[in-house]
């Protein structure tokens, strides 16, 4: 078995989740090749010979890749999966936008968003929003598939992968990439982020969302929101983290002022540590946090703040 | 110029869903359906086009059994001007979605087709790109604003990190994202009318695609329950917990 694992890189550099999904690459078993696509991205390439478990790391550096778009970037995949059986890429928006159209040219169908690694066939996903879990196995020769990168502890580095150029150049005259805008804090995007802090009803206003902040900026996390805080129109809804809004799985998650009940459960519930900072100790939010803290978050999230 | 918008019919998201004893799947039975949450921003997306004169005339198709009418009917009520109807009682995988969808396109030709980004039963996110891929169009995925201008759309995605926007030779696939619009409701008097509307039934067989199963629905189980907690006595503890117990921070 051979696997090819999609490299995610942001400004030049490799992203963290990469290493997570060579470590699923890991548990399905077999050689494994990273694709670095993009438009210089030498030192992605680099990074990426380094993880732990990588055999060859196979660069295609042109302007044609510049932005990742769908479709030259499919074509490209397309182009290298003959000599895989298996195709991985995070489930990232990237991994999202560009994996189904390999699947559909290669004629098979995809597995989004992989939490477990059952057998190389063989693997449990989320469906219902997280409220049920799928084991699906496939019965294609080429597997498609992308991965939840909070579901596998990421790989070390120390690996020493080779690394070589690949020449196919994607034709496009379809897409243009026009512009970007990312998000002018340093905050990370909720969907993305290590690290989520949400504020719910019982933060009491949109100015006391402020509070948040200074733990956000220490633990380089998003700063979301559950439907109570949104509709009482303390905060955008863009910001709402539950079933219809965003659904987030990062490492920590702390819910203040979040009462727990399912439509916001349902989105943050596959988080690995819940934290509760809630006044009533019967909310529902504790019977699904790790760590408990009962108590008025006016007092605590300051002190949270000076002792991170 | 011809827009076509694709609708699924899935279990209400209100609705917490059950898994059957016996593991097979979801229990559906007695369980109140409703038009995907995307699909319907798809369908206002749409009729919006519409209403500025981009879009000429709206068709809306579903993939599905008979029921699956129902939310036909709705997007009927919404804007659309006719409607086809797939008509099958597998279940149909994402892929089969596609090349069902590819055949529609192929016939209607239209200038734009708009789906939801996700539906909310599989969560699968790949009926869209696949479709592009299949149909050979250009996909902009993710969607918080469409512009058309001439023979190219605008689309701005909503990516990891913040927005990105793409420009994509029509005719184009658009895949909406939650902050795109805000769906409007159906009237009653527009519901009374969109019964009369064309609804044009069609079989897989009709559109010479095999729609069986490639993936094995082997097992569906409940997700594990988080093991119970515990509640700490001060920040100090908290702040301890997380970094030796927990190492996330």
């Amino acid at each position: 078995m051979s696997i090819l694992v999609l490299a995610e890189h942001h400004d030049g550099q490799l992203a963290g989740a990469t290493a997570h999904v060579v470590a699923a690459a890991k548990a399905i078993g077999g050689d494994i090749d990273i694709l670095v696509a993009g438009e210089n991205v030498g030192a992605v390439a680099e990074a990426a010979a380094k993880l732990d478990g990588v055999s060859k790391v196979r660069v295609a550096d042109n302007a044609a890749y510049a932005h990742q778009l769908a479709e030259p970037m499919g074509a490209l995949l397309v182009e290298l999966a003959g000599d895989y059986s298996h195709v991985l890429a995070a489930a990232s928006t990237t991994g999202k936008n560009v994996l189904p159209r390999v699947a559909a040219l290669k004629d098979v169908s995809q597995i989004s968003e992989i939490l477990e690694v059952i057998d190389a066939d063989t693997f449990k996903r989320p469906i219902y929003a997280g409220n049920a879990i799928a084991t699906v196995k496939s019965a294609d020769s080429l597997k498609v598939i992308t991965v939840r990168t909070t579901a596998f502890d990421a790989v070390a580095e120390g690996g020493s992968a080779s690394v070589e150029s690949v020449d196919f150049v994607a034709e496009n005259g379809q897409s243009t990439f026009i512009k970007q805008e990312l998000a002018q804090s340093d905050r990370p995007e909720l969907g993305g982020a290590r690290v989520v802090i949400s504020g719910g009803r019982g933060m009491g206003s949109g100015e006391n969302f402020k509070l948040l902040d200074g733990i956000a900026d220490k633990l380089g996390a998003a700063i979301g929101a559950s439907r109570a805080a949104v509709d009482a129109g303390f905060v955008p809804n863009d910001m709402q983290v539950g079933q219809t809004g965003k659904i987030v799985a990062p490492e920590l998650y702390i819910a203040v002022g979040i009462s727990g009940a399912i439509q916001h459960l349902a989105g943050m519930k596959d988080s690995k540590v819940i934290v509760a900072i809630n006044k009533d100790e019967e909310a529902p939010i504790f019977q699904v946090a790790d760590y408990g803290l009962v108590g008025d978050l006016f007092e605590i999230l300051p002190e949270l703040e000076s002792k991170l | 110029m011809k827009v076509l918008v694709a609708v699924k019919r899935v279990i209400d998201y209100n609705v917490k869903i059950r898994v059957k004893a016996d593991h097979s799947d979801v229990d559906l039975t007695n369980v109140k359906m409703a038009m995907n949450p995307f699909c319907e921003i798809a369908v206002e997306e749409a009729v919006r086009l519409k209403e500025k004169g981009v879009a000429t005339e709206v068709v809306a198709v579903t993939i599905g059994p008979k029921a699956a009418q129902e939310q036909l009917r709705t997007a009927l009520a919404l804007g659309a001007d006719r409607a086809v109807h797939v008509e099958t009682e597998e279940r149909v995988e994402s892929l089969a979605a596609a090349k069902l969808l590819a055949k529609v396109v192929e016939g209607e030709q239209p200038g734009l087709v708009i789906l939801g980004k996700q539906a909310i039963d599989t969560d699968n996110n790949q009926t869209g790109q696949m479709l592009a891929a299949l149909a050979g169009l250009p996909q902009g995925t993710f969607a918080s604003e469409v512009t058309v201008e001439n023979d190219k759309v605008q689309v701005t995605r909503e990516i990891d990190g913040g927005l990105q926007t793409v420009e994509l030779t029509l005719p184009a696939i658009v895949t909406t994202d939650l902050r795109l619009n805000e769906p409007r409701y159906a009237k009653l008097p527009d519901i009374m009318k969109a019964k009369k509307k064309p609804l044009d039934v069609k079989s897989p067989a009709d559109l010479g695609v095999e729609v069986a199963s490639r993936l094995t629905l082997a097992k569906v189980e409940s997700p594990a329950e988080r093991k119970g907690g515990i509640k700490v006595g001060s920040v100090d503890e908290l702040v301890d917990k997380l970094k030796n117990e927990a190492k996330v921070l």
